[in-house]
Parts: structure tokens; sequence; C-alpha cells
């Protein structure tokens, strides 16, 4: 087992992890963090997208026992964000969901690009957001709702 | 899937991280960003006995520039150097290249020794790497050696690290300031690995013109046949040096790589 000291969510943590497990499911069966989702377990869907040190990244390919010190905030850690609850109410009234598999993973890229971003038009949007695959919406009323968060953020 | 178990180790240096690797007499895999090695644990393609992971190693994250050269760290990330603030048509295609690997998310952790040493075909460094004529550093228990591109990757997935041996950073030739260089890779979705790659840098001022092919069933090989004069070239004379340089590759195959350095040549070095 490996000792690490890390942060998640902004609380200080400290866990004895094997080797082999990987952080989405370190946060799902060890701190029963289950909004973060697991998809494919090889880094090609993005629901287990995360923020290690405040970038984006997934879960499923990074080990817990290589995470020792570093900032993890996951979809939990954005309840109170405003940004997030923006993001959040665009993807209701644009129906970016059926069933919400990929849901926490696109909210974290979409809040990701946003932040990144000062504004995308359809094209770079479908670019940025293309590492999170959804097989229900087609990705329609996706796109919608992350313009809508970049056209209040312009009205701003 | 789920890894297989292994013993996991954070060496505090680099001959602590090569000591480490001797130990397990080959059985060991480095770790950088992970971003290959893991879906390949996940996926048990490979059961190493040991994972060394590099990120305590803050040398390996440097990048330094001289007046000829620049040094990348094996540790740089895709996404540092897609951001990276250094002006000057080198670090221009470096960019580029960077911001086209996978996704946001893989940018982010993904490292550029990680994806040479790891030597996937499809992947965009190696190509590049070999087209910029850069040259790695490789550090073991008998101390430092650097190679070329073409004689590190000896193989796809095989490069010539020999027990002990890191790669510890990148060394590339800086561009003279009128250099051209053009990069296409054909992908059938932003993000994938390259079904072809086409990459042609022009720098006269130097004497450096190199037109490289990748992300062929062989490794990226330089297409040396190829005449200097770009006006001149055509998909036949381009399938007929890459033909030469890489004999294994026929039929449509030889066409569509050939149209992937074409389009290298029309994007950029073929203004």
């Amino acid at each position: 087992m490996i000792q690490i000291s890390l942060t998640i969510n902004g609380e200080p943590l400290s866990a004895s992890v094997d080797p082999r497990m990987s952080l989405v499911d370190f946060l799902r069966e060890k701190l029963s963090l289950t909004g973060t989702h697991v998809g494919c377990e090889h880094g090609v869907c993005g629901a287990c997208t995360i923020h290690i040190d405040g970038v984006s990244a997934r879960s499923c390919i990074a080990l817990a026992a290589a995470c020792d010190g570093r900032d993890i905030r996951t979809i939990e850690g954005f309840d109170c964000d405003e940004r997030m609850s923006a993001i959040r109410a665009e993807f209701s009234a644009e129906h970016a969901l059926q069933c919400g598999y990929c849901t926490p993973g696109m909210l974290m890229t979409a809040y990701d690009v946003t932040t990144r971003f000062e504004k995308l038009d359809e094209a770079g949007i479908r670019r940025e957001m293309s590492g999170n695959l959804c097989r229900c919406t087609g990705y329609q009323g996706i796109v919608r709702a992350v313009q809508n968060v970049f056209a209040a953020e312009a009205k701003e | 899937m789920k890894a297989v178990s292994f013993e996991f180790h954070r060496p505090a240096s680099l001959a602590e991280a090569s000591d480490v690797l001797v130990r397990y007499e080959g059985d060991a895999r480095v770790l950088a960003g992970g971003q290959s090695l893991m879906p390949m644990l996940n996926l048990r393609l490979v059961r190493p006995a040991a994972i060394v992971d590099l990120s305590a190693l803050a040398e390996l994250k440097a990048m330094e520039v001289s007046s000829t050269e620049v040094s990348i760290g094996a540790l740089v990330t895709h996404s540092a150097l897609e951001f990276c603030q250094e002006s000057g048509v080198t670090f221009d295609i470096l960019r580029y290249v960077a911001g086209g690997i996978a996704y946001r998310g893989v940018r982010n952790r993904g490292t550029i020794g990680g994806s040479l040493a790891h030597a996937d075909p499809a992947a965009d460094w190696p190509s590049c790497l070999l087209a910029l004529d850069a040259k790695v550093t490789i550090s073991g228990p008998d101390g430092a050696r650097q190679l070329s591109i073409a004689d590190f990757i000896l193989g796809n997935f095989t490069v010539a690290l020999q027990p002990g041996e890191i790669l510890t950073s990148v060394h590339i030739p800086l561009l003279s300031a009128k250099a051209r260089w053009g990069y296409y890779k054909h992908t059938r979705k932003v993000g994938e690995f390259a079904e072809a790659i086409g990459c042609v840098i022009d720098d006269e001022a130097r004497s450096v013109y190199r037109v490289v092919a990748g992300a062929m069933s062989t490794p990226a090989v330089l297409l040396s046949l190829l005449a200097k004069d770009t006006q001149a070239v055509t998909l036949d004379s381009i399938r007929h040096a890459l033909g030469a340089a890489a004999p294994s590759v026929e039929g449509r195959h030889l066409h569509f790589h050939a149209a992937a350095v074409m389009r290298a040549l029309q994007t950029g070095a073929r203004q």
C-alpha cells in the first residue's frame, strides 16, 4: 500500500491506496464521491473528467498513488460555484442530457472550456468538447448549452 | 478492466530511478504522464512488476532555449508546449502539433518524453521531431548519451533504451526566421490517433529540407529521395520516395500516406 496526502475539493486528506488503484476508483470506492462516472477506463470517453491542480484530466488514467500532493476537484466540489450553476442551468434548458452518464464529465469540460476561452464559435466548441462522448443527445443540446454560457458571459 | 497488481516507486532522483529500473530487470515500466501507459495497464496490454513514477524529478520539467536549440525536459506536457510563450518558427510548429494531440484532458497530463519513449507510430511527436532533426538525451547507470530520433526509435513501440535508462530531454535545433513548415495529420475524428501524418521542414538558411511520412505500419521515415523543388513535387514523386524509404508500405496505403505528405507540403512549405 502507498501512503498519499492530497486535497480533495478543498479538504486535505491522507489515505493508503493499492498501487494499481485508479484515481476514479479511489474517489468513488474509498471516498464515496460517486458524482464522477467511470466509462471506458482507457481515456477515450471523458465521463471521468475531473480537475487536477486546476486543469481537466481523466481520472481513469491517473493512478491514485501518483496523486500525492495534488489538488483534486470533482463535480461535487462545484456545488456552490457560480459558473458551474450557470452551465448546469443551460444543460437543463437545452436538454443537453438524457441518461446523464456523460454529464459530470461534460460539465467539467464545459467549465474548463468556458474558463479558458473568452469566446468560441460552434466549431471551436465542438473541437474543445470532442474528448467527451455522449451516446444519447447527438451533441446539439450540449453545444447550444455551452454557446448560451458564452453568450450570457459576453452580455455581462 | 483494472490493471494487474504492481509495486509503485516514486524515486527522488534520476540515479535512484535507474537503480529501481535495473533491479526489476526490464519488468518495470516508467510512468511519465501516463496517458498511454495507463490505458495499456487498464487493458492489461502491459503487466509490469513495478511502475516507476518520474513525477518527483523536477529537472525533467524544465525547458531551456539557447541561441541554437531548445531543450525540452521529458516531463514537459503537450499543454505546456501548446501554450508556450516563446517566439520563433520552431515554437510555432511545436504549438501547432501539441495543440492537435488528443484532447484537453490528455494534453494537460501527457508528456513529450513519454510519447517518444512509447514510440507509437500513430503519435504526433515521433514524426514531427524526426522532421525537426531532434535528438534525445538518455540517462542511465553508465551516464548520459545522445541519440538522433532515427537511432532512438527502432520500431513500433520499440526504442533504444537499455535496462536502467531513462529519456530525460529532447533537443531541437532552432529554425531560422524564414523557415517554413507544414504539418498534416489525417484523423476521422478530432483527437484520435493519426491514420497518416505528413511533416515538412524547409529551412533554406540552414540548408535543411526534411520531409517525413508517419503513422504508417513502420516508424516514421524521412523521404530523402524527394526533390527539393517543392513546385515540381507530384503525388507520383512522393509515392516513389515513400516506397523507397518504407518498402513495406504498399498499394492504397502508399497512396494514402503520399496524400498526407502532399497536404503537409500544400499547407505550409509549398506556399
